[in-house]
């Protein structure tokens, strides 16, 4: 069994697992908390005396050639789809985007995607990756800090190791170029997340994406209650889980008051978390199964004022799109997990259709090593199914469940998630209609460097790991 | 794209006519689909406007100039793929409702004295909610073992049907399971030297039993065995039940196709094989069958270094019998993957230096092998004379990626496709609450 499975579904005390998450926001600009706790948002933190980026970014986008790809059909990643289009990458950025008209300048690399397809790089919202590596020995199991249910002070982004060979995989086998990598559902607060650039590096900071906002992630249901029962403390029930949290966001608002004061107080870093999602600096990504959580979810975020960006896996989404679209909530979804647990019992192979349909932000994910590296597959059956219930949904419509939504929910969508002018060129060559089982990635560009080529075994990462090891540089 | 486009209006037009001609007849047991894009499982190549005739629950004929006989529903598939239901090679299909919920997971039995002799049969729900979401997916026959015992052998799998029926089992004890690698290990006493042991002494310990009952308790005391588990492991060293070996470092592949020279008449089937493409020509030249998860390409824990999707196609291209399973991500809810991934390898042929499966291997990798694989190719498992009728037509090409039954039938029965799963979506169509509470719309 795969790990994620296993912190899923192995019916015994070890399993925490992976499945947690928040929700982002779904606009980077609009990222403020909507109720009256919000209303000195950004000065709040913006007064601390401590640095809020100690960690920072050391990524450095690779060497690109100017290139052209003619003759594919272009997803865009927000629902426009072209015909024997032209897209033109320079210096790491979508240079233009348009059809068989766009001039080609001299220079440029031109690549024939005559029956294949180009779309933006997919970003998957809910990764372990690195938390829970390959192999998943205990000595790598870095996930879920599960002494306390409410852990805001740790950052995922400590526990990630880089040299996991699940990032290539998603590359090569997934044209997955961002994601988010989130700590463990054990916790009502499990930590914060951090958004990676899909590069290998010597270090996590030279994998973060530039100014991607932190994410927390926050569990509901059955995995807290069970953790921390079972250690004979709260929570133990669903009440508890709401007890536990509101005494906590009541503690946040009272310190981010402190803190907009401009009143002296000790450096707390659980409440320096709490305080920057209240302010909306920081995304709310909350783990949530079912329906009647959700909601009660949404009410407690306006009880403290801050603001759901996405509710992650929510199997029983579309027994509540029409809420989820009113609170401007995203979904991330599986396209058909189910069974695993009681929370997951009411899965429908239709959510993700039914949930778009509603209105509401919606996005696939995986949660998983091996589902990251065909979320292309799980939105073309989730598509399907919704179809078959009669809807009429575009396939580039479709690809926003990979491309701009996921993009808004980790409030990057302004610079990736899309392919339009001026953004970062995160882009997939497929060799055939990417819906289909029959096709795998070509190519993977980010930020216009070529970093995966099917054609060319120079161009498929080996981890540390892998090196020296049996199937080293395989196609895998 | 061209696979992926159906003519939907037509179709639609098509499955209208097929259902209103099954309403008339849905007690009937002897059909004929014809006019079908017809696979018969068995590795050959798809017929463009076959036909296949069941009649008392069996297939009688398959094929491009097949007559159809007097007294028969006739289907008109006009154009639609059939094929022989899916076998899901390797499987918990039946044993599980709710993973985390204990009393509905009967998979393994960690803390029984017995092993070996475990049966699954009583185990299996056919009315679980599985079974009918399985079935949808176009899945109609499984072969299903336990999981796990406190002992080193798991216990004896069944091969069942998912009719939409109480009777489930088609075959029962029709394997015994066994881990080897680390999962043997720990139940063995901590090290591969004690699971090799453990598995001679245990072995012994059944044949001596066989000659001389009165001889076990000399025996069971350091082979840890009971008087039924014993009884099983006969069936095994004679041959007579495939022992199923979870297996997966390359070494480790080795030492177990080497248990034959102390016991000859083993059937082994390997499963997992991560690593088999090591070792694939000792594979092919031991003639043993190998049920692989296919898409496991990551160095899950260290007997998996070697891991890779080209697996598949090379143990194939090495003359390995390949079955495609769907086991190390879901054993009992999702076995619809089982076509998915089969489509996987196919296009696994259009990346260099990669090797996977042809549409019509990949096919038959879901159907006839693995009945081959637990010694029932005669029975089930593909679409020639006399096999089981076990009939699936699809809405798609049934490899690509959420293509539907939209008929089955299992030993000639049409069955239900309704599920849990569609109920609830029929429910929630609108999701706000209309004249009354959704506790009334059903």
């Amino acid at each position: 069994m795969t790990k994620g499975h296993y912190f899923l579904a192995a019916a015994s005390l070890a399993l925490v697992g992976c499945s947690t998450s928040g929700g982002a926001e779904t606009q980077s600009a609009s990222r403020k908390a909507p109720t009256s706790a919000a209303n000195s948002s950004s000065s709040a933190t913006a007064k601390a005396a401590f640095n809020k980026d100690p960690y920072p970014s050391t990524y450095k986008a690779y060497a690109g050639q100017p290139t052209a790809v003619r003759g594919a059909t272009i997803f865009d990643g927000e629902g426009g789809r072209i015909d024997n289009g032209t897209i033109l990458l320079l210096n790491g950025k979508v240079e233009a985007v348009g059809g068989a008209e766009l001039v080609v300048p001299a220079n440029y690399v031109v690549v024939d995607g005559q029956g294949k397809f180009v779309t933006p790089g997919i970003i998957d919202v809910h990764s372990h990756l690195g938390d829970y590596p390959s192999p998943g020995v205990e000595a790598h199991s870095d996930g879920n800090e599960m002494t306390s249910p409410t852990t805001p002070e740790v950052w995922s982004e400590h526990s990630v190791w880089p040299q996991d060979p699940g990032f290539s995989r998603a590359l090569a086998n997934g044209g997955v170029t961002a994601l988010q990598i989130l700590p463990g559902s054990a916790n009502l607060m499990g930590g914060r997340s951090v958004t990676l650039k899909n590069v290998p590096s010597r270090t996590v900071q030279g994998m973060k994406f530039p100014n991607a906002p932190y994410g927390l992630k926050m569990a509901c249901g059955e995995n807290p209650k069970r953790v921390y029962g079972a250690k004979g403390r709260a929570p133990s029930t669903r009440m508890g889980n709401f007890a536990v949290n509101r005494q906590t966001w009541a503690r946040a608002v009272s310190y981010k008051k402190k803190l907009d004061e401009g009143k002296a107080v000790e450096r707390d870093l659980a409440m320096e978390t709490l305080a920057g999602v209240l302010s909306g600096e920081i995304l709310m990504h909350n783990h949530c199964y079912r329906a009647d959580e959700m909601a009660q979810v949404v009410d407690m975020s306006k009880e403290f004022g801050y603001h759901v960006s996405t509710f992650h896996h929510a199997v029983e989404a579309y027994k509540i799109g029409d809420i989820l679209a009113r609170e401007n909530i995203c979904a991330a979804l599986w396209a058909d997990w189910w069974g695993f647990k009681m929370e997951g019992y009411d899965s429908v192979p239709e959510n993700v259709p039914m949930v778009h349909q509603a209105g509401a932000c919606t996005i696939v994910h995986s949660d998983d090593e091996n589902q990251i590296q065909r979320l292309n597959q799980e939105a073309a059956k989730a598509l399907r199914a919704g179809r078959r219930m009669g809807m009429t949904i575009s396939d580039e419509t479709a690809w926003t469940w990979l491309g701009i939504n996921p993009a808004k929910a980790l409030g990057i969508d302004k610079v990736t998630g899309s392919l339009k002018a001026g953004k970062m060129a995160d882009v997939v060559l497929w060799n055939g209609h990417p819906f289909s089982a029959y096709t795998r990635p070509e190519k993977v560009w980010v930020d216009g460097a070529m970093l995966y080529d099917a054609n060319n075994p120079k161009l498929r990462p080996v981890s540390d790991f892998e090196l020296g090891q049996p199937g080293e540089g395989d196609v895998k | 794209m061209s696979r992926m486009m159906v003519k939907t209006a037509a179709l639609t037009a098509v499955l209208a006519m097929v259902s209103a001609l099954s309403a008339t007849s849905v007690s009937a047991q002897d059909v004929a689909i014809r006019n079908a894009k017809l696979v018969i499982g068995d590795g050959s190549a798809p017929i463009d406007g076959g036909t296949v005739v069941v009649r008392g629950g069996k297939i009688v004929a398959a094929g491009a100039h097949v007559a159809v006989p007097a007294g028969v529903t006739v289907v008109n598939a006009a154009g639609a793929w059939v094929t022989p239901g899916i076998v899901a090679a390797f499987s918990r299909v039946g044993l599980v409702e709710v993973d985390a919920v204990d009393g509905t997971n009967d998979r393994g039995a960690s803390r029984s004295r017995f092993s070996a002799g475990l049966d699954i049969s009583p185990a299996l729900n056919p009315m679980g909610s599985p079974v009918a979401v399985n079935r949808a997916a176009g899945v109609t026959r499984a072969i299903v073992a336990p999981s796990e015992s406190s002992n080193i052998f798991a216990g004896q799998g069944a091969v069942v049907d998912l009719g939409d029926d109480m009777d489930m089992v088609t075959r029962p004890r029709a394997l015994q399971f066994i881990s080897f690698g680390e999962a043997g290990s720990s139940k063995a006493g901590g090290s591969r030297a004690a699971t090799f042991l453990l598995f001679r002494e245990q072995l012994l310990a059944a044949r001596s039993y066989a000659r001389n009952p009165a001889s076990l308790a000399e025996w069971s005391n350091g082979a840890m065995i009971q008087r039924a588990d014993a009884d099983a492991l006969v069936a095994v060293i004679d041959g007579k039940v495939p022992l199923f070996v979870r297996v997966d470092r390359a070494s480790d592949i080795l030492n177990v196709l080497k248990l034959r020279s102390d016991f000859p008449a083993l059937k082994l089937v390997l499963v997992g094989v991560t690593e088999g493409w090591l070792v694939a020509r000792e594979l092919a030249a031991g003639k043993v069958p190998v049920i692989v998860s296919p898409l496991t390409d990551l160095p899950g824990n260290f007997e998996r270094l070697g891991a890779t999707q080209s697996n598949a196609g090379r143990l194939a291209a090495a003359g390995v019998a390949v079955s495609v399973g769907v086991f190390d991500d879901d054993d009992a809810h999702k076995m619809g993957y089982t076509t998915q991934y089969a489509g996987n390898l196919v296009a696994l042929n259009r990346i260099a230096g990669a090797s996977g499966l042809s549409w019509d291997q990949a096919f038959a990798a879901i159907s006839s092998i693995p009945a081959k694989a637990v010694g029932m190719d005669g029975q089930i498992g593909s679409l020639q004379a006399g096999r089981v009728g076990d009939v699936v037509m699809w809405d798609n090409d049934p490899l690509e990626l959420g293509s539907r039954p939209t008929m089955v039938w299992i030993d000639g029965k049409k069955q239900s496709l309704v599920t849990r799963q569609g109920r609830l979506r029929d429910r929630y169509i609108t999701p706000s609450e209309g004249a009354l509470p959704k506790a009334y719309v059903h």
